[in-house]
């Protein structure tokens, strides 16, 4: 649901970061916020537990610069990844405009990736929205384990089990050293933006 | 749902806004939608990260509301934060909007939600004009361009 303001020339846009616990969700924020410079972002909010769990959301807001005379800000969250807090990973969704899920590469986490793409999907259903229409990424993160004793899973294995059938945009990443971060940012940010620049049009015609 | 205001519609929102912060001393009044969303701000906000605020206030909103809802109630349609100085009165305008009120000890809680009450009704039907007005656009929905 993005939020257009015709008086300050404004247009604010909401971006989720979803996914299973521990995937790396909030990773991606706190690498983006020490990336970006002071002008363009706001503070980065967290609500988590002292085990360094999300408990309700991160939030963190940008400034992506102007597009036909708007400027646009958008404002990441994430969701806790933890099976038990659906309640609040439906909260944060309301009125989404955009999702990244992130995947977790982890051979281990694989039933959990497909498991919370599941619960993605049902949690935009409730709120009207298909998950087949809305702007959608998909990050396969923590590739930086690849060679190490961690058994991961090859990028083929989880376009096959996450994106076969939605066929959407998709980043092999690592989060925590910053490596395809900005790539699943800056092309969620492009669908969502063209999604509203479309609004933008049509509000513009009917106002007239 | 999209929001979409235009100057017009600020005007008219500010309207009520003003009356609030004019006759209850408070510092600021923020409207925000459910979402998170800041939609207005009237009054002094110095130094205060009014994007964050915005988005932890629906949060807790939407928090508290599911609280209510184990509790057998639809919904707490008004929350009330006391600290030393600075004090936050959340109440919920319609459907998709929350108003937060920010003062300190210059004013009372009593003559906050007093003057908040006088404007609500009005200030509720002229957000769901505003709404409905643009309903043909949130009735297209997310599309993804490829």
């Amino acid at each position: 649901m993005p939020f257009i303001n015709f008086s300050k020339d404004e247009i604010q846009c909401k971006i989720v970061y979803y996914g299973a616990g521990f995937c790396g969700k909030t990773t991606n924020l706190q690498y983006i916020f020490a990336q970006m410079g002071e002008d363009t972002k706001g503070k980065m909010v967290s609500i988590d537990t002292r085990g360094d769990r999300t408990l309700f959301f991160d939030f963190l807001s940008l400034n992506l610069g102007k597009i036909r005379g708007f400027d646009v800000r958008v404002q990441l969250y994430t969701v806790p990844g933890q099976v038990h807090y659906d309640a609040t990973r439906k909260l944060v969704l309301k009125g989404v405009d955009g999702v990244v899920f992130v995947a977790d590469s982890l051979k281990v986490q694989r039933k959990k990736n497909i498991e919370s793409l599941i619960n993605l999907a049902k949690n935009l259903a409730e709120k009207g929205i298909s998950i087949r229409t809305v702007p959608l990424v998909i990050q396969y993160n923590k590739r930086d384990l690849d060679g190490t004793d961690s058994e991961i899973l090859p990028v083929e294995i989880l376009d096959k089990d996450l994106n076969s059938m939605l066929k959407v945009p998709s980043f092999s990443a690592s989060a925590l050293k910053g490596a395809g971060v900005f790539e699943t940012l800056r092309e969620i940010s492009k669908l969502v933006v063209k999604d509203v620049s479309r609004k933008i049009m049509l509000v513009d015609q009917q106002l007239k | 749902m999209n929001i979409i205001i235009t100057k017009e519609d600020l005007k008219k929102i500010n309207f009520f806004l003003d009356k609030v912060v004019s006759t209850s001393l408070a510092h600021s009044v923020l409207l925000i939608d459910r979402s998170g969303q800041l939609i207005a701000q009237y009054g002094n906000t110095p130094d205060i990260d009014i994007l964050s605020l915005s988005a932890l206030t629906a949060a807790n909103f939407g928090a508290t509301a599911e609280i209510a809802k184990i509790l057998g109630e639809e919904e707490f349609t008004l929350l009330f934060h006391k600290g030393k100085t600075e004090n936050v009165y959340f109440t919920a305008i319609g459907e998709h909007v929350i108003m937060v009120t920010l003062f300190d000890d210059k004013t009372s809680l009593g003559l906050i939600r007093l003057r908040i009450n006088q404007i609500a009704d009005e200030l509720s039907r002229t957000l769901v004009s505003i709404f409905e007005e643009r309903k043909e656009i949130s009735l297209l929905g997310p599309q993804r361009i490829s």
